[in-house]
């Protein structure tokens, strides 16, 4: 029952406003994709076009083979679960979870099996004679998914399905809803802005800014190996050091950094570094370059080490405690950048995320230590 | 659609001004409604705010009451009136003894259209209230503001649009209310007859005779729809202006 | 630290007095402005005592005018019912150019006097009128007849279901009816098992309201119907001649019965609605 899902050159504008410009991308049968951008980047709207609640103005949409760019939102027959739920109020549990099943005129007895599976299957099924806003939110949540799931969609779309619920309900939703996919394997998308969401669900990503991809891939080329700035300093978080190239290197100062490897001798760089690829030495080494400690921030497991390089560049570096037991503020130290991503810098210009020094996505540094601590 | 009334140009407008008392009833109706509008702008305010800022036991049952104009058929509420003020009636006739005269007279006139646009302003006003954040009166008295300062400086420009769409609303209503005036003036020529009045009395042949017609009511009755399409244009000004700011908030 | 406490105290004392205050003057003008005439009516319609109300509902003429208001009623609520969810939906749901235009039409018949709606229903449907060759030649009587009192009727009651629906759709929003879609339900389908069970209780006021409004009609019904005693005398005009007429308490008598049909009906609803809203919440 599970088919795949295609998108080709799909383009929507709201007036003068081109809210999605030429989207392609392909979410394998089986398959958890994400669809991972900032608000306003046009994802929920693609999530919506597929589904046929916006009319695309140019594109077309498949899924599992069959072209329904025209067919209407009731014959596409995908399940779809609202970022707010979009539980029908006056109904109880068990009404809404068959609804689907009852607009098309399903026997009552297979209904009442049908509904009664899927209670079961996201664990409610003692509430199925309450109103929904006699739940909590996660189990509104899982009300929405078994309503979606009840008549045997090809597909499962999710507008940022977890994104109402605070943190922790969080947490517990997405393992659920990894553990739900791997037992009923239906092809899904998801929408999300939260880019941990997506880089622990997601067996691919499809990274948009502006209404355009940015980059398709597996989570570990997305987080690896940035296709553009933007996904550099959106996925994760980066330190932004700006320099000159020279031979294949971007210098700042005396510090130098790999990697510059199409940009002309002359140009400006911009090298996005993760906070946890710097290391921290006591001594000099072939490819490390003094830093000053201005400032650590100990939290527990690890610190943060506010650096600044000798050009005064300042750099956020993220090390266990165990590493960096003697540092203090004052020292003047060595670090090593590893990894690092190397764009020349008019790529980055339009980008809001070329300030030098800004660790972007401050969302990793909240949520690492627990997400660390699970593993 | 209504210039029939305008059959030849402008004078069966000019005629019917001249003659009939027409000036006056229009006169008296702006000024009737006019004082609605400014008197129950202010108590229906006044109520919208108890009925949202200020619990008491038997809050339902006065918003119940509140809402009788809607319900009572302004005829009947003109009945009421002079069922109660009448001469012949035990309060009215203590009225007439200590001179103040309501019915047939400008008193009762008002006194029938507030009766029937009170609602009008209440439920204008709450609504923009209950959305209001008393977050804000909060962060008012905090800053050290008193109760009424709090309210002219907070809430009332908050609600200003609110309270004239509805005194708007109020206004024009009054100006074609026919139903609870009818009995209550006692349509004096002149002296407390209304526009709308007088326009049934000049499709009324047993009135002015053949001497009035269509035309005159038509010309009349221009002249009122004129104000009333003004009034509904400025109300829409005014509530979606409030709407846009409530939006930008 | 004692001198806080007191004016801190005193502050609430004086909030307290305030609020008072407020609450008396409400009171007072609701009591003076609406329960004093209702109790005027109440008093003296059964002054003389049931036997009278008994003589004025034998009396055909009555019957006949009550017989008139009730199908006029039946007609325009079914009418702006239907008219006035169709009108609400365009309103709530659909972008278009000229939609203020069209949500200010729709508050027209409020601002408008029922006097002048009666005029225009007239110069139209009357002798000479645009539309009168068409229903002369058919034999159709529009004018001082049945046909144009429902239609200034529906005129002047179109505005009450599509106020009150619109609101309610808009707050309601459009991810219900969404996810219905998404599920597979029709149009059809969406609204009478989504929409409609979430605006019930708007759409009712508003209905009662249509209702209450086209009982209570007057102005515009007087200037169409002739006022034909036993034939397009509805209710209130009943009430218009019996005053005329000096039989003041014939006129009460109807008139609180009117009023009593309405305030029933209204209050029945708003306790409905509080008793669902509160089992709801």
């Amino acid at each position: 029952m599970a088919g795949s899902i295609q998108v080709r050159g799909l383009t929507k504008s709201f007036g003068t406003f081109r809210a999605v410009d030429d989207v392609t991308f392909e979410a394998a049968e089986g398959t958890i994709t994400a669809l991972l951008g900032p608000s306003g980047s046009g994802k929920s709207t693609v999530l919506r076009m597929i589904a046929g609640l916006e009319q695309a103005d140019v594109g077309s949409v498949w899924v599992a083979g069959e072209e329904l760019t025209e067919a209407s939102v009731q014959d596409r027959r995908l399940g779809f679960v609202f970022q707010h739920y979009a539980l029908f109020r006056h109904m109880t549990v068990r009404k809404n979870v068959a609804f689907g099943l009852s607009v098309r005129r399903v026997d009552k007895g297979t209904q009442r099996e049908r509904v009664d599976e899927l209670l079961e299957l996201v664990g409610l099924a003692p509430f199925g004679d309450r109103y929904p806003d006699q739940l909590s939110g996660g189990q509104r949540q899982r009300v929405a998914l078994a309503r979606a799931l009840a008549p045997r969609p090809q597909v499962l779309l999710l507008d940022e399905p977890f994104g109402a619920l605070d943190a922790r309900v969080r947490q517990e939703l997405r393992a659920w809803l990894d553990h739900l996919h791997r037992e009923l394997g239906v092809t899904s998308l998801f929408v999300t802005h939260d880019q941990e969401e997506a880089l622990e669900l997601a067996n691919e990503i499809v990274v948009m800014n502006h209404g355009r991809v940015e980059q398709v891939g597996p989570a570990d080329a997305i987080y690896n190996q940035p296709a553009t700035p933007f996904v550099a300093a959106f996925v994760g978080s980066s330190n932004v050091l700006r320099g000159t190239v020279w031979e294949r290197h971007v210098h700042f100062g005396h510090s130098i950094v790999a990697g510059a490897h199409e940009i002309p001798d002359g140009a400006e760089a911009i090298a996005y570094i993760r906070p946890h690829d710097i290391e921290i030495t006591s001594e000099a080494g072939s490819t490390s370059f003094p830093v000053a400690v201005e400032r650590r921030t100990d939290m527990g497991w690890m610190s943060k080490l506010h650096l600044r390089l000798e050009d005064g560049q300042p750099l956020v570096a993220q090390l266990p405690n165990d590493e960096i037991e003697a540092v203090e503020a004052g020292q003047r130290l060595f670090a090593n950048l590893r990894n690092p991503k190397v764009f020349a810098a008019d790529r980055a210009e339009d980008e809001s995320a070329t300030v030098p020094g800004a660790v972007v996505a401050p969302a990793e540094t909240e949520t690492q230590p627990q997400a660390e601590a699970q593993v | 659609m209504l210039q029939s009334g305008f059959g030849n140009g402008l004078g069966n407008l000019q005629d019917a001004l001249n003659s009939f008392g027409a000036q006056n009833a229009i006169k008296l109706t702006l000024m009737m409604a006019f004082l609605t509008a400014i008197i129950n702008g202010v108590f229906g305010t006044l109520l919208a705010y108890i009925f949202v800022r200020v619990p008491f036991p038997g809050r339902d049952l006065l918003s119940t009451v509140v809402d009788l104009p809607f319900a009572v058929p302004t005829l009947v509420a003109g009945v009421m009136l002079v069922a109660l003020y009448g001469p012949h009636s035990t309060v009215g006739g203590w009225l007439e003894r200590h001179g103040i005269h309501i019915i047939f007279a400008p008193l009762g006139i008002l006194l029938a259209l507030l009766f029937v646009t009170l609602p009008l302003v209440v439920r204008s006003v709450q609504p923009v209230l209950i959305e209001l954040d008393t977050a804000e009166e909060e962060a008012a008295r905090v800053l050290g503001a008193g109760g009424l300062t709090t309210f002219r400086k907070v809430v009332f420009p908050a609600l200003r649009p609110a309270i004239t769409a509805g005194a708007l609303l109020a206004f024009a209503r009054s100006l074609g209310e026919f139903g609870a005036i009818v009995f209550v003036s006692g349509n004096i020529p002149n002296k407390t007859l209304t526009a709308p009045v007088l326009i049934t009395q000049l499709l009324n042949p047993t009135t002015f005779g053949a001497v009035a017609g269509p035309g005159e009511a038509a010309a009349v009755s221009s002249l009122l729809f004129l104000f009333s399409f003004v009034l509904v244009l400025i109300t829409e000004r005014v509530s979606s202006h409030s709407l846009q700011r409530a939006a930008e908030l | 630290m004692s001198a806080i406490s007191t004016s801190a105290r005193a502050d609430r004392r004086k909030a307290r007095l305030w609020r008072a205050l407020m609450l008396s003057v409400a009171l007072l003008y609701v009591a003076v402005l609406l329960l004093a005439p209702l109790g005027g009516i109440i008093y003296y319609a059964l002054k003389e005592g049931l036997g009278e109300v008994g003589h004025t509902f034998r009396q055909s003429d009555v019957r006949h005018a009550f017989y008139l208001t009730a199908i006029i009623m039946v007609v325009t609520v079914i009418v702006t019912t239907f008219f006035g969810i169709i009108v609400a939906l365009v309103l709530a749901r659909d972008r278009f150019v000229g939609k203020r235009l069209v949500s200010a039409l729709v508050d027209l018949p409020l601002a408008v006097s029922p006097v002048i709606v009666g005029l225009m229903a007239v110069l139209l449907f009357g002798r000479g009128g645009w539309f009168e060759p068409f229903f002369a030649a058919r034999g159709i009587q529009v004018i001082f007849a049945l046909p144009s009192m429902i239609l200034v009727t529906i005129f002047i009651s179109i505005p009450f279901v599509i106020r009150e629906v619109v609101p309610v759709l808009q707050e309601l929003g459009m991810e219900e009816e969404q996810a219905a879609w998404t599920l597979g339900a029709s149009r059809l389908q969406t609204f009478r098992r989504v929409t409609l069970p979430n605006i019930r209780w708007g759409l009712l006021y508003g209905i009662a309201l249509s209702a209450a409004r086209s009982i209570g009609e007057v102005g515009a019904v007087l200037i169409v119907s002739g006022s034909l005693q036993g034939q397009t005398e509805t209710a209130t005009l009943y009430i218009l001649r019996a005053f005329d007429q000096y039989q003041e308490q014939q006129a009460y008598i109807v008139a609180l019965t009117l009023a009593s049909f309405s305030i029933v009906m209204l209050i029945g609803i708003e306790t409905l609605k509080r008793r669902a809203s509160r089992e709801a919440g």
